[in-house]
């Protein structure tokens, strides 16, 4: 390996890492209105409100996963096809879930009210919560390890004894946690961005609903960070040799604040811009703590897959950044667009869903 | 069942149920420009509200679309781990583009085309269905990128840990076989679309309700399924058969099911194929058309499954005849019947000859079959192959997901899409028997029989 293969690896890293980031970043707060509005919203015109909130821009948001994905594959093959093989089971669930969730969300539109649209709006809210939770022990498998055998592959059942051992399933009580961590912060996300897009009854729960569920989420933010040193104790060896980077737990915590403060004062999109900043820096962080790993062995840390491994050749990766940073620019301006052609509150007498 | 058979099948079956959407929204996206344009242009109120009602048709496949593709961006790593590791590096590019160029445009403005027309100019709003059709089309050029590099790879290198590499972005992203097969592909998505509206309106004018619409979708629809069907056919059909035939030559004898080598070889219109004994069973053939239509001579040497080894025959051969047939036989048909339709459409008597409004209406699935037995013989043809000539297929799939996983996961794929085809068809039926027409527009009979 030269350095300019190193340097790329690092930056594809963080290319991916920060699509996936920027996944759920976004997704995440479409994730959290489906867990939330069932219980939010009473009347059909608060669940209409509610869910025009995110019918413009839930799809965009996802397709963050599908180029994270696409990424990810092109950049570090071998990771892609270990994790998404061994991972196989957890992951069509998830596929389930997205299909059951896209479909419920936009068919309703094209139904009128009745036992179809209560159906597909209860099938909405179930997979996001499922959904939420797969994806914190997700992200908790990628920290805690996988049984990775010499040539870099693994498979695991999706629980075995519930206990973070040498064969470990999907579920086991730090994965579990890391799942309930997800569930309330995105559904804290949720909450604020219902806040800041709602009005009359709807937007005075959502902002009564965000201070109530910010305890919880504060309690969980300790509690994970103290089980991930647990778990992976080398999770903090990155920080030792870097110790500016002690600036990312701060800044989680710095934002955790501001949500609350904000929240309160009714500063509606600063709130929600904290909470942006608030889960950009718990997965940055747990990037970083990661790096150059990018999933590691539970039996022999020298197994890990690192960039290095996985790393695809570098002629690939160069035309890549090209294509790469040109698309990313072209997208961000859509992004652009679109928040801004339906920016403020929703307005349920302008035609849509 | 062994785990190879198990994964081939799963990808086989979400793929091809996935498939069935976008082979619509592509081309109708086309067409939907097409009504936007005109209805621009001359400020028609007919062709805005045919616009909006085939949107709202659009959306529905359109997020069919969606949630059956997000599965297949994964399938590749869950799958077929081995082929994902060694080509990543080449075919993970076209997919990542996909994302990157494709999707992010597609959904940002179908979101405006479908909620914004009236926060946007008459023309800004033409703009989001233009950006949609665009990103859509973009899509199935990367698509077809990808499987072209599986069909015919170029522009590639092998790197020391074995793992395949770009090393010329242009070759693999303009690769021959890419843009031949999207010629042929993009037409049969355009003959969809045109067989789909040519049918809704053709019911509309059976009916006697919304005629307007009715002669106003009919009309459309014959002109473009008229232009694509014989696009469909000749150039770009006739050319990928040649590509086919030059670079896959067992492939070509086998889906004409030519085992023997002949110069002035015939064309097997009907026949079984046995492997076994290597004959065809019960066969109609026409003698040297094959030998003309692939070298222009009918005195040319073609060459039949025994010039190549048993073990580089395509796997399932009589699949992979039938398939071939099936798609050549029902691409005539297309053509005849546009012919027909064109012929009484020039001379204004196509809206009450009900001779022809029926096949119009009963032929829309017949696409679907078309396209899809297209997919089937280009990839079936490729076996035994996964990557033509450097990986085979039995060697890519995930060694360590069992054949007991896969076969849970294929039973709830069938599950889910059995739901979603009830609430597809439940849906389309729903807005086409509305129609287009505006609100406070029905016709008395759709409120006598309400919901």
């Amino acid at each position: 390996m030269n350095g300019d293969d190193w340097n790329m690896g690092f930056i594809w890293f963080w290319l991916v890492a920060i699509m996936l980031v920027g996944y759920v970043v976004l997704d995440g707060f479409d994730l959290g209105v489906g867990i939330l509005y069932p219980f939010l919203a009473e009347t059909e015109d608060e669940r209409r409100m509610a869910l025009r909130s995110i019918g413009p821009v839930w799809d965009g948001n996802e397709v963050w996963l599908l180029a994270g994905g696409g990424t990810l594959y092109f950049a570090f093959p071998l990771l892609y096809a270990s994790a998404f093989s061994g991972f196989y089971l957890p992951l069509m669930i998830v596929l389930w879930l997205l299909v059951l969730r896209g479909i419920s969300l936009e068919l309703r539109n094209h139904l009128d009210a009745g036992v179809w649209r209560q159906l597909l709006g209860g099938l909405f809210a179930f997979a996001s919560t499922l959904l939420v939770i797969f994806y914190g022990a997700a992200l908790a498998n990628v920290i805690r390890g996988v049984p990775l055998n010499s040539s870099g592959y693994f498979f695991v059942p999706l629980w075995t004894n519930f206990l973070v051992g040498p064969s470990p399933g999907i579920l086991d009580w730090y994965t579990v946690l890391g799942g309930v961590v997800a569930f309330v912060a995105l559904t804290l996300h949720g909450a604020l961005w219902l806040a800041l897009k709602t009005t009359g009854d709807l937007e005075s729960r959502a902002v009564s609903a965000a201070k109530r569920i910010w305890w919880v989420l504060l309690l969980l933010t300790i509690v994970s960070l103290a089980a991930t040193i647990e778990v992976q104790p080398g999770s903090l060896k990155n920080y030792l040799t870097f110790p500016p980077a002690f600036v990312i737990p701060l800044g989680v915590l710095l934002f955790l604040g501001a949500i609350y403060y904000c929240n309160q004062r009714g500063r509606q999109l600063a709130a929600f811009l904290s909470s942006c900043f608030y889960l950009f820096l718990m997965m940055a962080g747990a990037a970083f703590a990661l790096y150059p790993t990018l999933l590691p062995s539970i039996i022999d840390r020298s197994q890990d897959i690192t960039v290095d491994r996985a790393l695809s050749g570098p002629h690939t990766l160069h035309v890549g950044l090209i294509w790469w940073s040109f698309g990313m620019l072209l997208a961000s301006g859509y992004f652009t667009l679109v928040y801004w052609m339906f920016r403020g509150k929703v307005d349920l007498k302008q035609p849509g869903h | 069942m062994d785990a190879l058979v198990m994964h081939r099948t799963h990808f086989a079956f979400t793929v091809t149920f996935h498939y069935l959407f976008p082979m619509l929204t592509m081309g109708l996206a086309l067409l939907i420009v097409v009504l936007k344009t005109i209805a621009a242009l001359r400020d028609d109120e007919l062709y805005h509200q045919a616009a909006r009602f085939w949107a709202k048709i659009f959306a529905v496949n359109f997020v069919m679309g969606v949630v059956t593709g997000i599965p297949m961006e994964f399938q590749f790593g869950t799958n077929w781990s081995h082929f994902s590791e060694i080509s990543g590096g080449v075919i993970g590019q076209p997919l990542a583009m996909e994302g990157v160029f494709s999707f992010f445009l597609e959904s940002a403005f179908l979101g405006l085309f479908l909620f914004g027309e009236q926060r946007l100019s008459k023309w800004a709003h033409w703009g989001a269905a233009f950006a949609v059709f665009v990103g859509s089309w973009l899509s199935g050029y990367f698509i077809i990128v990808t499987d072209a590099w599986m069909q015919h790879p170029v522009g590639y290198r092998i790197l020391s840990n074995g793992r395949f590499e770009v090393l010329s972005f242009w070759q693999l992203l303009l690769n021959p076989w890419a843009l031949i097969q999207y010629a042929h592909n993009m037409c049969g998505s355009v003959v969809t679309a045109s067989f789909v509206m040519a049918a809704v309106g053709a019911f509309y004018l059976l009916e006697k309700r919304q005629e307007d619409y009715g002669r106003l979708f009919v009309k459309l629809g014959v002109i473009a399924g008229a232009i694509s069907s014989v696009a469909m056919v000749f150039p770009t059909g006739d050319l990928q058969g040649e590509y086919v035939a030059r670079h896959q030559p067992a492939a070509i004898a086998a889906m004409e099911g030519l085992f023997k080598t002949e110069t002035g070889a015939g064309i097997v219109l009907i026949g079984q194929p046995n492997p076994e004994t290597g004959q065809i069973d019960n066969p109609i053939v026409i003698n040297d058309v094959l030998s003309f239509l692939i070298y222009g001579t009918t005195k040319a040497e073609v060459k039949g499954l025994d010039q190549f080894p048993r073990d580089q025959w395509p796997t399932t051969l009589p699949l992979l005849f039938y398939a071939y047939h099936i798609m050549a036989g029902l691409g005539t048909y297309f053509v005849a019947l546009m012919a027909i339709a064109t012929l009484l459409l020039w001379r204004g008597s196509i809206y009450t000859s009900k001779w022809i409004l029926w096949p119009l209406l009963l032929s829309f699935p017949l696409p679907y079959i078309a396209n899809t037995a297209g997919w089937m013989t280009a990839e079936i043809g490729r076996q035994p192959w996964l990557i033509y000539g450097l990986m085979r297929t039995a060697e890519g799939y995930s060694k360590y997901v069992s054949a007991g996983n896969g076969l849970f996961t294929l039973l709830g794929f069938m599950g889910l899409y059995a739901l979603l085809s009830i609430l597809f068809i439940v849906l389309v039926y729903r807005e086409i028997s509305h129609g287009p027409a505006p609100e406070g527009f029905h016709a008395p009979e759709a409120v006598a029989t309400g919901y």
